[in-house]
């Protein structure tokens, strides 16, 4: 009998199971979102939020466990680092899984997994999600102390795509100029333009084009 | 060994196939940018759910 027995088993075996869930949730505290199968993304919420109850701990013993599973280092510590600042208010149910659609190639049903009350900061700004999370703790500090303090971080990385983009411009829209008069000037001038634009597999169409052409000037 | 006495014939092969059908999926308008999408889904072209971008759309 299966009483009390969770978990789905996924046509696999238990090791290669385990093996794909620590690689899943490995991802999902490097990414902070998951793309994959809903059945696995509802498995996979079991997962992480066992790993954000041992970050709350926030112990030796359940770092250790946590090491168990998620297979980057770096990961678990900022883990352990942020996760009572992000999830201390919340008890359970920190994941949140919305569904994407079917997959082209064999139409499975796929579903997005990411972190409840991530809103804030997930907005524009790139960078790994925990460091964005722990950003977001900075920036509330500042905001706390000094109001004007993120804004003038903000700047100066605003201002550089800006300045590329600039320089990129004029470069982009040169050729474009170009090009853009000779085809509005194509049809205008007749055959001559045409024929020379047109390439030498398509003699037949070439020689039609301009008798089309023609009609349409005479008419 | 029981065996059929008759094939059957097309009409009644025809008529057995009637009850095989396709469904339509539900389709909703999305309230962000009125584009058909599944209902419960993120928006195919805008990428939101719940007035939420989940998907970056170009």
């Amino acid at each position: 009998m299966r009483h009390q027995k969770g978990g789905v088993k996924l046509n696999r075996t238990s090791s290669h199971r385990k093996a794909m869930f620590r690689n899943m949730v490995t991802s999902l505290f490097e990414n902070g979102q998951v793309k994959t199968t809903d059945a696995k993304a509802k498995e996979l919420r079991r997962w992480a939020d066992q790993m954000i109850t041992l970050a709350k701990r926030g112990d030796l013993h359940a770092r250790r466990q946590a090491m168990a599973v998620i297979r980057n280092k770096q990961v678990v510590h900022k883990l352990f680092e942020a996760a009572n600042e992000r999830f201390g208010e919340i008890n359970g149910g920190y994941t949140r899984i919305t569904k994407i659609g079917m997959r082209k190639g064999d139409a499975a049903p796929i579903s997005l997994v990411d972190f409840v009350g991530g809103d804030e900061v997930e907005k524009g700004e790139k960078g790994s999600w925990l460091s964005r999370f722990t950003a977001l703790g900075k920036a509330k500090a500042d905001k706390e102390a000094k109001p004007a303090a993120p804004a003038k971080e903000a700047a100066p990385v605003e201002e550089a795509p800006v300045a590329e983009a600039v320089e990129a411009a004029p470069a982009e829209e040169a050729p474009a100029e170009e090009e853009a008069p000779a085809e509005e000037e194509a049809p205008a001038e007749e055959e001559a333009p045409a024929e020379e634009e047109a390439p030498a597999e398509e003699e037949a169409a070439e020689e039609e084009a301009p008798a089309e052409e023609e009609e349409k000037a005479k008419e | 060994m029981a065996l059929p006495k008759h094939k059957k014939s097309k009409s009644k092969r025809d008529k057995r196939r009637t009850h095989q059908k396709l469904t339509a999926p539900n389709v909703v308008s999305c309230p962000q940018c009125g584009d058909p999408k599944l209902p419960h889904h993120i928006c195919p072209s805008c990428g939101t759910y719940k007035g939420r971008t989940l998907i970056e759309t170009d």
